[in-house]
């Protein structure tokens, strides 16, 4: 596959793609362990829902 | 499960749990499929290697407007029903569409610079993605802004349904006007006006995409409702030391 006299845009392109899709991804997965993070902190502390459930429970 | 019990936040994240693998399991299949399409795709007579850009390039731009069609949406769920989770979808896809707006105005600078000779050029089209990259990072200030998270909900949908006349103009922009960009080749009426070789691998990247887009979506909204959870046992611990 020759990619021209272009092939720099053309890479540049496919992987700024993948690079801010690859940051979006990493940067929900790290939230996601943050917040189940604070919640397990908050239910060590005695905080419970009004629920009775478990903070953490999904 | 009804569609109905969705509307609960706690079932929501029930059903994310469920469903969320099998989402990045079948984007990440999809999307392969399609790189693999675009790879192989031929070279077009007039832009040669560069038209591998456009397999990127559009369904970046689609997701951008799409994106804000779900959160004008999400806004309407927001100001009439007043739905819990309207927000949050909202809230939770900002981000995600900024991404995919920023991505379509980059991928699109690097395709015009060697087919056009320039990265940027002030016309209708370009203009009108750019000030829509513009309302999505005001629309992520402003819920950032506000404290109260039901004024914020408030004041982010009524923004969001004002930002929704840009994308008929966005549509419409090389048709209402003399532009640069080049008017629309997948769907116009009439039907597509390119040829399989090229809008096969497109539809299959608008699909992976768009499968991408969903499966980050409820990610971030289960994130989000875990955030609101967060926050409203910080008030409860609060109080119960104030008392």
């Amino acid at each position: 596959m020759s990619l021209g006299p272009y092939a720099s845009y053309i890479v540049t392109s496919y992987s700024l793609v993948a690079a801010i899709v690859l940051i979006l991804i990493v940067w929900i997965a790290i939230d996601y362990r943050h917040q189940k993070e604070r919640l397990r902190e908050l239910e060590a502390s005695g905080v419970t829902r009004r629920s009775g459930r478990q903070a953490t429970d999904i | 499960m009804t569609l109905i019990d969705l509307a609960n936040p706690s079932k929501f994240l029930t059903l994310t749990a469920r469903v969320l693998p099998w989402l990045a399991g079948a984007t990440a299949i999809l999307l392969l499929i399609g790189l693999y399409q675009a790879a192989m795709a031929p070279d077009d007579y007039q832009q040669g290697a560069t038209v591998k850009i456009m397999f990127v390039h559009v369904p970046n731009a689609w997701l951008a407007m799409f994106v804000w069609g779900v959160m004008s949406m999400a806004a309407l769920g927001t100001l009439v029903w007043r739905h819990p989770l309207a927000d949050v979808a909202a809230k939770a896809a900002a981000p995600i569409g900024a991404a995919f707006t920023f991505l379509a105005l980059v991928t699109g600078s690097l395709w015009g610079r060697p087919m056009w000779g320039t990265y940027w050029e002030w016309d209708a089209r370009l203009t009108s993605v750019l000030i829509l990259f513009l309302m999505y990072l005001g629309l992520m200030a402003l819920w950032r802004a506000v404290e109260d998270p039901s004024r914020a909900a408030r004041a982010a949908a009524v923004l969001t349904l004002v930002g929704a006349l840009n994308l008929p103009i966005i549509k419409f922009s090389v048709d209402w006007w003399n532009t640069l960009h080049q008017p629309a080749s997948v769907l116009r009426m009439g039907g597509p006006s390119l040829d399989k070789a090229f809008l096969i691998p497109l539809l299959v990247m608008a699909v992976g995409f768009s499968l991408l887009f969903v499966t980050l979506h409820i990610a971030a909204m289960r994130n989000e409702i875990l955030r609101r959870r967060v926050r409203s046992l910080q008030m409860m611990q609060a109080s119960q030391q104030a008392a």
